[in-house]
């Protein structure tokens, strides 16, 4: 019998921390493909910091990063290759046009036949109309389509989506949601999204991991996790564990 | 090396200046300046002095030098700033792209940026002042070069000091070839100079490059001495640039400095 497809994203003991303080301390998990993963937690909690040490920005203390069966330690090119990400805070240069940093990325990326990948983006993501307008200039909507087509370009294995739809008004996050949900169910692929929308992840994600000072708190498919603590929806449960963990801290 | 990154960081390069006046005139402006009005400093002292060896091809010929050697520098620095400028090195280090293939795109880039502003100036020498370098020709190559290495040192330093201490640093890196022309003897010899500042300029390539320099335009000998110091203190400063920078970026992936970049980050 043939070995499953490895997971697309395998993390182990990872831990990082600032001046003795524990930032991520010791956290394992993985995405299979086809399969979206939400990162949750309070701000500090450390999900920027597993995506960043995942994306290879960030040295971790301890720990391993696999991406699609490749070592990033090891193998940084070729285990960043199949993978890519799209971040609030990481939008694409605004000085430069759709077309020219897509084309500027594709580059990046090692991709032959950019220009072909490109057109067909542009089109796949209906970017077309404002392909040579400068990406500064666009709304939050059209550069968080932008993003995401750069994430695409090298048809990853793995899509890190962090807070992809924060600074979206409610249907242009719906839309981006259900874009999101299509490229990756069925195509794959896998994704690690963080949020701080609990609706939005009980609705796109088929697990989610709990974040807290650096470690995991509890994970599960949402729903199942929403009722085993006894609560109606995942934010009341983060609520409620944002207040217990709270408290045990005082 | 994967030679699409390193195009990828030039074909941007020349995207933004496409679309930017801004980014194309100091490409040639500042030297063209430079040459005129050094061309004509030149051309008065010849006049007044009376001098036993015309003054305008060395003068013109170390401007010109001087002036390549700051736009290779630049133009490593100014590639970088555009990352800087646009918050983009979660984007570019997020990907496949190495640390040397990102110095090799920006080493491409000032290639091709220092290339036009010599050009402008061979140009402004022959149809302003009747300069040919032609007579030197293949001889000036060696010290071009030499000159481009340690621009290119110089270059990956300063983005070494940005990185590491943040935007607002990039006014200590633009006015270092100012600080160092004293100490290189572009316009004069360096037994001008006072003993400690002629042991600190004989530590830099330029200092032999120009004292080379000038024993070609004085009496047409090569200086194969001078070159072969300079070529060895050129590999030198090339070699610790690159530590340097690899080391700063180490710094930067470890302590999350490149994650956080930013003008409000990094103090």
């Amino acid at each position: 019998m043939a070995d499953p497809a490895p997971p697309v994203l395998t993390v182990g003991g990872l831990a990082k921390s600032y001046g003795g303080r524990p930032a991520v301390d010791g956290v394992s998990f993985s995405v299979a493909r086809d399969e979206i993963v939400g990162l949750l937690g309070p701000n500090g909690a450390g999900k920027t910091t597993i995506i960043s040490m995942v994306l290879g920005l960030l040295e971790p203390d301890a720990g391993r990063v696999t991406i699609d069966g490749i070592d990033l330690a090891r193998r940084r090119p070729a285990a960043l290759s199949r993978a890519n990400f799209a971040a609030v805070y990481a939008p694409l240069p605004g000085n430069l046009t759709v077309r020219q940093n897509l084309r500027f990325f594709a580059g990046v990326y090692g991709l032959s036949r950019a220009a072909v990948r490109v057109d067909t983006l542009l089109e796949q993501f209906e970017l077309e109309a404002l392909a040579d307008r400068r990406c500064g200039l666009l709304s939050s909507g059209e550069q968080a389509r932008v993003g995401l087509a750069k994430a695409m370009l090298n048809t990853p294995a793995l899509l890190l989506l962090d807070e992809p739809t924060a600074s979206l008004d409610p249907a242009a996050a719906q839309a981006l949601r259900a874009r999101i949900v299509g490229l990756t169910r069925g195509q794959g692929r896998g994704a690690l999204w963080t949020s701080h929308n609990m609706a939005e992840v009980e609705a796109v994600c088929d697990r989610v991991l709990l974040l807290w000072k650096g470690r995991i708190l509890l994970q599960g498919e949402p729903r199942a996790l929403v009722r085993a603590q006894g609560e109606t929806s995942l934010e009341a449960l983060f609520l409620r564990l944002a207040g217990d963990q709270a408290t045990e801290t005082a | 090396m994967n030679a699409r990154r390193v195009l990828a960081l030039l074909r941007r390069q020349f995207d933004l200046m496409r679309s930017s006046p801004a980014r194309v005139l100091p490409l040639f402006a500042w030297v063209a300046v430079d040459m005129v009005l050094w061309g004509f400093i030149a051309r008065y002292v010849e006049s007044i002095a009376r001098a036993t060896h015309p003054v305008l091809p060395g003068l013109l010929g170390a401007v010109l030098l001087w002036d390549f050697f700051a736009r290779v520098m630049q133009g490593v620095t100014t590639t970088f700033f555009e990352d800087v400028w646009s918050r983009n090195f979660l984007n570019l280090f997020g990907s496949p792209l190495s640390l040397t293939e990102y110095a090799a795109g920006l080493v491409a880039a000032s290639i091709a940026t220092s290339s036009i502003g010599l050009l402008v100036m061979l140009v402004l020498a022959t149809a302003l002042f009747g300069l040919s370098f032609a007579a030197v020709g293949v001889l000036m190559v060696p010290f071009l070069l030499l000159l481009f290495g340690f621009g290119v040192a110089l270059g990956l330093a300063g983005c070494a000091l940005v990185l590491r201490y943040g935007p607002a640093a990039e006014w200590l890196i633009w006015p270092i070839p100012a600080l160092l022309s004293p100490f290189v003897g572009v316009f004069y010899p360096l037994s001008t100079l006072p003993a400690w500042m002629q042991a600190v300029g004989w530590c830099l390539p330029p200092s032999h490059v120009f004292e080379g320099l000038r024993t070609l335009l004085a009496g047409g000998t090569f200086a194969a001495g001078e070159l072969a110091v300079a070529l060895v203190l050129t590999g030198l400063h090339l070699l610790l640039a690159g530590w340097l920078l690899r080391r700063v970026f180490n710094y930067a992936r470890r302590t999350g400095l490149l994650a956080r970049y930013s003008a409000e980050s990094v103090s």
